[in-house]
């Protein structure tokens, strides 16, 4: 892939709140074009290191270096006006309101002069339609539409025709696909192509390997903290990837017995504490 | 892949009035609510002057001074957010017209000004407890409903000895802001001039939309850059101003003032607004939805006495009629929210 200077870059960073380590010593970087695939299962750190990307923690220690040169977001306001864009996983839409609302929150565009300008409904309603459209969702073609109607992937699809429209430069995608059926994930996958085909930095964070496989170009598995793997495309099958997810013994282990908690919680009390 | 491409790129999102988006509306359901009350009263009222100029302007007159208040506690609501001090607030204004304008001879606008100052101070600081704190917007209103029906008793007393008041307004100010019209108080047409200022706001200007978000997703609204906490803030100050500009009307039409807190205030604004298709959980309203539920409720509760219709169910009417407007709320939700472009027409 492109191999020019990466656009985000992590040097073996530390984040921890108060006595408890978080993440230690990471170190990635995405360049343009280029999706970066951050696995790991629930605890692992990602949100920690998405929240640490996207401005709202600053790292404890090690640096972030934007096309080359170190720096250091505030607040997720000054890193979205750097051109980080984060999209979750429900999309951070208004289900109440309409595409062209959704689209342009925050940047109405409006007609008129003085003090009486209006917002120009028409022209918001075009142009989301026409970038959602272009991002390959058909079904949409009425920007009076609420965004309560569409899909989980449309709205996803929405959130992040939005980010490039606003001259986004790296996307983070925060489990997009975690809550879509298989029909909605392929969408939602097809758009991280075409955003990564117009040269963003995509960096996507999933448990899905199948989903990491279908879409990333390098990929690092998340480990209580830590990368545990750094590898790219082609180097390792998917069931070697999924073997590193599950992380030995202790991670398989964990997995297990948590999942037969929940199994056991759900609908059922859980087993009294021995 | 390409899943069932319904894409009838057809006529549709050409402007002009299209029966099937008004009935999608949440407008809708007030205005045919609206209709139904008032078609109702006037079979019921034919005989009693319910349609007379005297029977129409009661409740005109009554709902245009609940209205100036109804619709940013509507906005409010819309943002998520609400104001029960309302109640208190306009008592506060009167009584501060009735004080500085009346007992001590200042001029009338002195005494608007104060009371419109004093309104917007209420709302900064319902605003600023609200967003600084996570105490609920119901709980802090209600707080600054007591402390300032406290505090206007306390300093009626002080000032005036009195917690009620007189004052005559002189003849051009009574004309301007408490005047008669064919019948209809200056009230009403100050309220037909703000329904067009916040119509212009909420449902024009480019700002509307972010009280929306506010009541959508307010993390989401924070991060696409919409200033939450100056818009709560805001939109604060214009309830309180708008409650404390409805009591310096109250005065100047009614030449007299208490500093008594109007209970019933609380309740009618936020009846209306609920009846006028505003959700409860936000994010969702009409300024016209909420006009024509104010006008419901002053029907109901005005002009019950223009008819053959006992007074005494009257609060019975309102009960049945906002279980109704909350349960068709929420259809009227689902059906916009499941309108989909291949299900039209």
């Amino acid at each position: 892939m492109s191999d020019g200077k990466p656009v985000l870059e992590l040097r073996k960073v530390d984040k921890s709140f108060g006595p408890i380590d978080v993440l230690h010593e990471i170190s990635l970087k995405v360049g343009e074009g280029e999706v970066l695939c951050l696995l790991g299962d629930n605890g692992a750190g990602k949100s920690t290191l998405i929240k640490t990307l996207a401005g709202v923690h600053q790292p404890t220690r090690g640096e972030i270096l934007m096309d080359g040169t170190s720096t250091s977001f505030s607040s997720p306001r000054e890193a979205q006006e750097r051109g980080i864009a984060t999209v979750h996983q429900f999309g951070g839409t208004y289900p109440l309101m309409s595409v062209g609302h959704n689209f342009f929150m925050g940047m109405e565009p409006t007609k008129g002069v003085g003090p009486f300008k209006v917002y120009d409904r028409e022209k918001a309603n075009r142009i989301a339609v026409e970038e959602v459209q272009k991002m390959g969702i058909t079904r949409i073609t009425d920007g009076d539409r609420l965004v309560g109607g569409l899909s989980g992937g449309e709205r996803q699809s929405l959130a992040i025709a939005r980010a490039v429209y606003f001259g986004a430069r790296v996307l983070i995608l925060d489990e997009p696909t975690a809550a879509l059926g298989v029909k909605q994930a392929a969408h939602v996958l097809r758009i991280v192509n075409e955003a990564k085909r117009r040269g963003l930095a995509v960096i996507f964070i999933t448990h899905q390997v199948m989903h990491a496989m279908a879409v990333g170009d390098h990929f690092a598995v998340l480990i209580r903290g830590a990368i545990a793997a750094d590898f790219r495309k082609g180097e390792k099958t998917r069931e070697e990837i999924a073997d590193l997810m599950a992380g030995g013994e202790s991670m398989a282990d964990l997995e297990a017995s948590i999942e037969g908690y929940m199994e056991t919680h759900e609908g059922h009390p859980p087993p009294p504490a021995g | 892949m390409t899943d069932t491409t319904t894409d009838n790129s057809s006529e549709q999102g050409e402007s002009g009035f299209s029966l099937a988006a008004f009935f999608r509306s949440p407008a809708a359901g007030a205005f045919m609510g609206f209709v139904v009350v008032f078609i109702v009263f006037a079979i019921f009222g034919f005989s009693r002057n319910f349609l007379s100029i005297a029977g129409i302007t009661t409740w005109v007159n009554f709902a245009s001074l609940v209205g100036i208040i109804a619709i940013p506690v509507g906005f409010l609501m819309i943002a998520g957010e609400l104001d029960i001090s309302t109640g208190a607030v306009l008592p506060a204004g009167a009584m501060t017209v009735a004080i500085l304008s009346g007992h001590y001879e200042l001029p009338v606008l002195v005494g608007i000004f104060a009371a419109l100052a004093i309104g917007a101070l209420i709302g900064f600081i319902n605003g600023q407890i609200v967003t600084r704190t996570q105490v609920p917007s119901f709980i802090v209103t209600l707080a600054t409903l007591f402390a300032v029906a406290g505090l206007t008793l306390y300093l009626s007393i002080l000032f005036i000895n009195n917690t009620n008041s007189f004052y005559q307004a002189p003849a051009w100010a009574k004309s301007l802001f408490g005047g008669k019209f064919f019948g209809f108080n200056s009230s009403v047409f100050w309220w037909a001039g703000l329904v067009a200022v916040f119509y212009y706001f909420l449902h024009k200007s480019p700002k509307g939309p972010w009280v929306f978000a506010l009541g959508g997703d307010q993390e989401s609204a924070r991060n696409a850059g919409i200033p939450v906490r100056k818009l709560k803030i805001g939109l604060f100050m214009l309830c309180s101003t708008c409650a404390a500009f409805a009591g310096a009307l109250q005065v100047i039409t009614f030449n007299s003032a208490t500093s008594q807190a109007n209970f019933g205030l609380i309740f009618n604004t936020i009846i209306s607004v609920v009846v006028g298709g505003v959700l409860l959980t936000g994010g969702f309203g009409t300024v016209m939805g909420i006009v024509f539920g104010v006008l419901t409720l002053a029907i109901v509760t005005q002009a019950i006495g223009f008819t053959e219709i006992d007074r005494n169910l009257s609060f019975l009417i309102i009960g049945v009629m906002l279980l109704i407007a909350v349960l068709m709320n929420d259809t009227f939700r689902n059906l916009a929210t499941s309108w989909s472009t291949s299900k039209k027409k």
